[in-house]
């Protein structure tokens, strides 16, 4: 594990001690205890609730069993144990988003326990334990009247995400710097995506994040005074924000201060932890088993059978993909860095395109197209489907390079038949060796002072004669060729 | 062993009662009542029971992951005491 120390020297250099605390929003249909639907945006507020996630008195919530079998499935792919019993709780507190006066949430006997992620931080290998994984439901969300919030003389509440499946992971304070943290939340936010169950989107706050943040001298094995770090909806928060706690920390405790227990929130605009006292008023949940949810028993036979439905983790997949295709480890992580694209690269090497080239263009044009268009390959008009054709047009010399770039940007916007656009528009390579040598002696004698600086040793004059063949043949010749055939007029 | 004042009035505010004085020990001697009725639980012999927080004899209650319309905007403010027409209406809340 990377440690990193702060400090004024030697004598005084401390460690931090990090844990994550992460939310998820499961990719369910409908919410955790109703059937209302988890697409809470699509509607109007106050649109998307019914009797149970509005909190009204006599209702009875029932689990939703994908949202069940999804948290197994993420305690599964963190190696976390899955206890033969598990149940809800009722964690009381007031506040406007929570209609009930309760969350559902899980206490003593959460889903899992006792697992752990794996990840590369700076070019170390590092593990973190995760502690469990447990299920509970969303809160509504408040908006705030009034242009000034200190001037506000009310708030409204909209609770459309009431009840909506919550995943909550909890990390040992095993994370030793900022770059620690972040590492383990790009991996942890990537593994949750591979298993498909929740969306990533850090700044839209369905994959939340909130931080455990203490400082310790080297070799002390107390705990430090520990602080909670809050609102930070991006990695880069995540990371500077961490950074800014533990230098605020070393700093309080290097002026002979103390450090209160607290909750603080990252405040972007100025770069900042700041108190937020509110938040310690009365955390005294007054956790109980929930009457109304029946406990859960999830045997042996469902357990294994969410595991054997994982598909291939992305470690192991960057790892597999390495060994088979012959990838750089760093290509071999890119490629993988979501299903999406490694599912394409597969299908890709399969439909007959070689793993190098696959790669190449992947990373390369393709991954420059999605980012110009916000349109993934799968999504794009070319489609994984049309590019195996291109590239395969590519790798037997019916079109060249230049071309095949040209033909992939108009298909990844506009889509179309490849082989058939090169059929009409006649843009099959010139491969043919008398065609070109006629083209290539035409060039030498309309440029003679490039020939005379290559024949004088000036090799990058060939590039320029290359250039003028390319573009008496419309583009379109064989471009090993063209060298080969320039090369051979030159030296005659 | 009796409520101390300290605990009523954390109990108080975790309920968000604003009990008076005189409140605040009247139903400080009702709930040493009920806490002393409730005691009698703890002179059963539970040594062979295993603890358990249902009764029912239920297990795994769910339902499928199916969607079902949800009330209208106007049906779910019906009851509020204050909305806006869209949204319920509180009390100003300031982090």
């Amino acid at each position: 594990m990377t440690t990193q120390t702060v400090g004024l020297g030697v004598d005084s250099a401390y460690e931090a001690v990090i844990g994550l605390e992460v939310h998820a929003q499961l990719l369910t249909r409908s919410k955790m205890f109703c059937s209302c639907s988890a697409a809470y945006t699509n509607a109007p507020a106050n649109g998307n609730c019914c009797p149970v996630c509005l909190g009204m008195p006599g209702v009875l919530p029932v689990m939703n069993r994908q949202a069940v079998e999804m948290t197994v499935r993420t305690a599964l792919a963190l190696d976390c144990e899955i206890p033969a019993f598990t149940k809800f709780d009722r964690k009381n507190y007031f506040y406007p988003d929570l209609p009930k006066g309760y969350q559902i949430s899980q206490y003593d006997l959460p889903m899992s326990l006792r697992g752990h992620l794996d990840f590369t931080v700076n070019e170390e290998r590092a593990r973190c334990g995760i502690t469990r994984v447990h299920l509970e439901e969303d809160t509504g969300t408040m908006h705030h009247a009034g242009d000034v919030l200190q001037e506000a003389t009310s708030s409204l509440v909209d609770l459309n995400r009431s009840g909506v499946p919550l995943m909550e992971i909890v990390s040992e304070p095993d994370l030793r710097s900022a770059d620690a943290a972040r590492e383990y939340l790009v991996r942890l936010r990537q593994l949750l995506m591979y298993i498909g169950v929740n969306d990533g989107n850090l700044e839209q706050g369905s994959l939340r994040c909130d931080a455990n943040v203490s400082v310790r001298k080297f070799g002390v094995s107390e705990l430090g005074t520990k602080v909670e770090v809050k609102n930070m909806n991006s990695f880069r928060a995540v990371h500077r924000a961490i950074d800014f706690e533990i230098a605020r920390q070393v700093a309080v405790l290097e002026q002979g201060g103390a450090l209160l227990q607290e909750t603080r929130g990252w405040v972007e605009t100025r770069a900042a932890t700041v108190s937020q006292r509110s938040k310690e008023m009365a955390h005294d949940y007054r956790y109980f088993p929930e009457p109304d949810l029946p406990p859960l028993q999830l045997g042996r036979e469902l357990v294994e059978r969410i595991r054997s439905e994982l598909p291939e983790l992305p470690e192991a997949r960057a790892a597999r993909l390495a060994e088979q295709y012959g990838l750089s480890t760093y290509d071999a992580a890119l490629l993988t860095a979501s299903r999406e694209d490694a599912d394409a690269y597969e299908e890709l090497v399969d439909a007959g395109v070689s793993a190098k080239v696959a790669a190449n263009w992947q990373m390369g044009d393709v991954a420059a197209l999605a980012n110009q268009h916000h349109r993934s390959l799968v999504d794009s008009g070319v489609g994984v489907v049309g590019l195996a054709t291109l590239l395969r047009l590519l790798e037997d010399g019916t079109i060249n390079g230049p071309t095949a770039k040209e033909l992939l940007a108009e298909l990844y916007e506009h889509g179309g038949d490849a082989a058939l656009l090169v059929r009409e528009r006649g843009l099959g390579q010139v491969s043919d060796r008398a065609a070109l040598t006629v083209i290539v002696d035409e060039v030498i004698a309309a440029n003679a002072q490039a020939c005379e600086d290559f024949r004088g040793g000036k090799a990058q004059a060939l590039g320029r004669l290359v250039g003028q063949v390319m573009k008496a043949a419309g583009g379109r010749a064989e471009p090993a060729l063209v060298n080969s055939l320039l090369r051979e007029r030159l030296s005659a | 062993m009796p409520l101390s004042p300290d605990d009523v009035a954390h109990v108080a505010m975790l309920a968000r009662l604003g009990l008076s004085e005189e409140e605040r020990h009247r139903i400080g001697l009702q709930l040493d009542v009920i806490l002393e009725h409730i005691s009698a639980l703890e002179r059963a012999d539970i040594s062979d029971i295993p603890e358990t927080a249902q009764v029912g004899n239920l297990v795994n209650v769910w339902r499928d992951d199916e969607p079902a319309p949800s009330l209208s905007q106007q049906e779910a403010l019906v009851n509020a005491p204050d909305t806006d027409g869209e949204y319920f209406k509180v009390g100003a809340i300031q982090e």
